[in-house]
């Protein structure tokens, strides 16, 4: 009876220890899951309906009227169109080039794609197309039209757009020079990584100070320069530019310390290899040391945009967003609605700002990701 | 927590995250100087509030914050209370009181904010009433405060919210070694400013250390205080008929007076001083104007009582040639039937003197304490006895004569008894003169009173401020930027209720000399 029962009883242990195996892994990962869910999700939904909503403090608490997409209508179309957009002009003839050769391109990938792919994929693709031809006219009626004004939304894509480009190649050629068996390059390594230890707010204040041609420290070389009488503040380029090199200055030390690591990473064999073949140094840096660091540069640049996208400190220690809208980023602005109590039009722009930092980055990875797979 | 408190919370930890739209959040982007206790006094045991610790918040000065912090610990010392100043950017203070107040947190005991924003923290019932209080602490001398702070920065609908610390509105501050130098007279109106300002641009004089004297100053940065700066050019040309006529609204429609020949004449002069200030005047705020004053590079400036102390401080070049006056005036002023910039009559404007149509603006309306109403009863008590003390004639006298305080006179005392000010090194003559032209804007009839609506904030911080700082640009002409900030207002008070606005807007009229 015993080993009947003890035969029977060993089904019932597999049964209870296959049960237990397949909740385990569940089990463990469900916290986690609801902790994200809690701390990212939930703040994701509620800050959609706050943008939906507007918020009024009153007493024993706070009054949330639900006003659709007024708070978007108010951006997009209403008092609050041009700050987002700019003032639209018409398009210089090098404006329209630019739109003319991306508005080629995009035929060119909706007829490849009709070609290839499913009805789905034609449907996405005309929608890409129709948004980025809309952010390219925007940026070609306002910063290639002699009459045309870039509002938030364009200045924060030329603060990407540029920043991350500089910081790239500047952080690339430090990291190719830090990878060469130089003296002191331990030291400069240290040098270079500085920038970034500091807080944006005091790299704001620096180039504050660094900027003013009356009373800061480079006061005598802007006197010897014949510049005492400028105010890079006061000039919409001046300003943007100083901007740019704020933001540059500080993030280019995140982009060489990671390409240094991937080059030093790279396998020495093909190296030597074409050393030994006779390629000269260009050769071997474009045909060996790029494609292998290009993983790392893809990662490293998709990292850095949606980070740049947010930026706030630089343009609000250095001009709080002047002269006029000039340096005025999308998050900049929400927060200084935000802090007027602007609650549900400070959710509705950080919205599109989400948007828009969803599209490009899903639009830089799928085609980088067509682009490596064809490789 | 109830329900609603529960709402609040989250919805306030939502709105955060979402002004950041992804993760990491935005840093606070101003410049961040996190909350940060200031100040303990550790309590000692058998004095009248000994174990009892109050939390008080403000900006991170040094201003204001100094003498709260100088103090508190001289209070604590007497009574055994310990005092914590915590210290927030000026443009987080507004944001983050309401925060803290509405999500039930109620970190803070004490507030010391501009009385501009009160109604926003009364009509919710955040702030306790002072009125029985105040009744009750003859220490305070309340009669001896002027009339203006009581009413204006104290007062809400009858009852007492605040303890007055500071006196603020605009003069205009000169020269007067230059204006001697120059033959010239204190600008009486907006015309004589810009005399006055190219007469000494034309001249280009320097500094002893060879740097440029500019003709005019002015904190024209955006988003700092550059939308007071222009409310003071254009309250000459706009109110005069006396202080209830109000300077930013009509009193029957509600509609902004920022569209009109007034407001455009106001805009051309504020554009015009530009032209003789230091040439990243558009991105100065008065941080930097005054360093300029006390280096002796401005002729002229727009600014609150403080330029009068800062002055006299050591390093100072303009010591004793620092002159102030009264903020200039018009001698055209808005005909409001018809919208026109019309010339002055007895009719029209009554308060005129020798023709000329002045309006001070009592700009900010100067820093007050409240408290929360939230607090314990042994907290409320230290909390009143705390603001009372620093309030009171012994502390207040010294402290508004000190640059570093932030404080400038609002006590009658004050004006009257030259002592405190001659030791604290102003000569007899400057200081008649300070104190002459703080009385007369004062006692005039035609005080224009700072916008104290609910969200006045979005009003002015957002809208005006933003518009000027287009005009000043060269983004947008005169007509559009009158334009802009009618249909900003016009569409902040659709939202928030005409009537109630213009209620808000009347009961804060409603405030006589």
């Amino acid at each position: 009876m015993a080993t009947i029962t003890s035969s029977a009883s060993i089904p019932a242990a597999r049964a209870r220890i296959s049960r237990s195996e397949r909740l385990a892994p569940a089990v463990f990962i469900l916290p986690a899951v609801l902790v994200v869910l809690f701390i990212s999700i939930f703040p994701l939904i509620l800050s959609l309906f706050l943008s939906l909503s507007r918020l009024r403090f009153q007493a024993g608490g706070l009054e949330v009227q639900f006003v659709g997409l007024d708070n978007y209508r108010k951006l997009l179309l209403g008092n609050e169109q041009k700050v987002l957009f700019g003032v639209l002009g018409e398009p210089s003839l090098f404006g329209w080039a630019i739109l003319a050769c991306v508005a080629a391109s995009l035929g060119l990938v909706i007829y490849r794609t009709a070609r290839r792919q499913s009805v789905g994929a034609i449907i996405g693709r005309l929608l890409a197309s129709v948004v980025l031809l809309g952010l390219t006219y925007l940026i070609a009626a306002t910063l290639f039209a002699p009459e045309g004004r870039p509002g938030t939304l364009v200045v924060t894509m030329l603060y990407v757009a540029v920043g991350i480009t500089l910081q790239y190649l500047i952080g690339l050629g430090l990291a190719l020079l830090c990878a060469q068996p130089l003296p002191g390059r331990r030291f400069f390594r240290v040098v270079f990584l500085l920038p970034m230890m500091i807080t944006p707010v005091g790299v704001g204040y620096l180039f504050r100070m660094l900027a003013d041609t009356n009373k800061g420290p480079l006061e005598p070389l802007w006197i010897a320069l014949g510049m005492q009488d400028f105010a890079w503040s006061n000039n919409a380029w001046g300003a943007r530019v100083a901007v740019m090199i704020g933001d540059i200055w500080q993030w280019t030390p995140f982009m060489f310390i990671v390409l240094l690591a991937a080059i030093e990473a790279q396998e020495v064999e093909p190296v030597e290899a074409a050393i030994v073949d006779g390629a000269g140094s260009f050769d071997i840096f474009r045909h060996i040391t790029l494609p292998a660091i290009l993983p790392v540069s893809t990662t490293l640049i998709l990292i850095r945009m949606i980070e740049a996208f947010k930026i706030i400190d630089l343009p609000n220690i250095l001009t709080n967003g002047g002269p006029g809208t000039a340096t005025e980023t999308l998050t900049l602005y929400a927060y200084r609605i935000w802090r007027a109590l602007d609650i549900g039009g400070s959710a509705a722009i950080a919205y599109i700002l989400l948007f828009l930092v969803t599209f490009i980055a899903m639009l830089y990875v799928r085609t980088l990701r067509n682009r490596l797979g064809t490789t | 927590m109830n329900p609603k408190k529960i709402a609040s919370l989250a919805a306030l930890s939502a709105l955060i995250l979402a002004a950041c739209a992804a993760p990491p959040a935005a840093a606070p982007a101003q410049p961040a100087q996190p909350a940060q206790p200031a100040e303990q006094q550790p309590a000692a045991p058998g004095k009248k509030f000994a174990g009892v610790t109050v939390n008080a918040i403000t900006f991170s000065g040094p201003q204001i914050a100094e003498p709260m912090q100088r103090r508190g610990k001289e209070f604590s010392e007497m009574t055994g209370a310990t005092i914590n100043v915590v210290t927030v950017p000026f443009a987080d203070l507004y944001q983050k009181i309401l925060n803290d107040f509405a999500t039930g947190t109620n970190s803070f005991d004490v507030i010391v904010f501009a009385p501009q924003w009160m109604v926003d923290y009364i009509e919710p019932g955040y702030l306790e009433d002072l009125t029985d209080r105040v009744k009750a602490d003859s220490d305070l001398q309340w009669d001896d405060i002027g009339l203006f702070f009581r009413d204006f920065s104290a007062t809400y609908n009858g009852r007492i919210y605040t303890i007055p610390l500071d006196g603020d509105f605009q003069m205009v501050y000169y020269r007067t070694d230059i204006a001697k130098e120059l033959g010239l007279q204190p600008p009486k109106t907006w015309d004589d400013y810009i005399a006055f300002a190219k007469a000494v641009s034309e001249k280009k004089l320097t500094t002893d250390d060879g740097k440029p004297v500019y003709g005019s100053c002015i904190a024209k940065k955006k988003a700092a205080q550059s939308y007071w700066m222009i409310t003071s050019v254009a309250s000459a040309f706009i109110q005069s008929q006396g202080t209830g006529q109000g300077a930013f609204f009509d009193l029957e429609t509600f509609k902004p007076l920022y569209n009109n020949e007034a407001f455009a004449r106001a805009l051309e002069v504020y554009k015009e001083t530009t032209q003789f200030g230091p040439p990243d005047e558009i991105n100065l705020d008065v941080g930097d104007t005054r360093g300029l004053w006390t280096a002796g590079q401005c002729a002229l400036t727009i600014d609150w009582g403080d330029i009068g102390t800062l002055a006299i401080e050591e390093g100072s070049k303009a010591k004793d040639k620092t002159g102030a006056v009264i903020l200039p005036g018009s001698k055209q002023v808005l005909d409001r039937k018809t919208g026109k910039l019309v010339d002055c009559t007895p009719e029209l404007c009554p308060h005129a003197i020798d023709g000329v149509n002045h309006a001070p603006f009592a700009a900010f309306g100067g820093w007050s304490g409240a408290i929360n109403k939230a607090s314990k009863p042994e907290v409320k008590d230290a909390a009143f006895a705390y603001l009372s003390y620093m309030n009171q004639p012994a502390q207040s006298n010294v402290d508004v004569t000190i640059g570093k305080t932030g404080f400038n006179p609002y006590r009658v005392s004050q004006f009257k008894n030259l002592d405190n000010w001659l030791k604290a090194g102003m000569s007899e003559q400057a200081a008649k003169d300070y104190l002459g032209a703080i009385e007369a804007s004062l006692n005039s009839p035609n005080m224009v009173l700072d916008l104290r609506i609910p969200q006045n904030q979005y009003y002015q911080g957002i809208v005006l401020d933003g518009a000027i700082a287009k005009f000043l640009a060269g983004e947008q002409d005169l007509a559009a930027t009158m334009k802009e900030i009618e249909d900003g207002w016009e569409q902040k008070t659709e939202e928030l209720g005409r009537d109630k606005q213009l209620a808000a807007y009347r009961s804060t009229l409603g405030v006589q000399k």
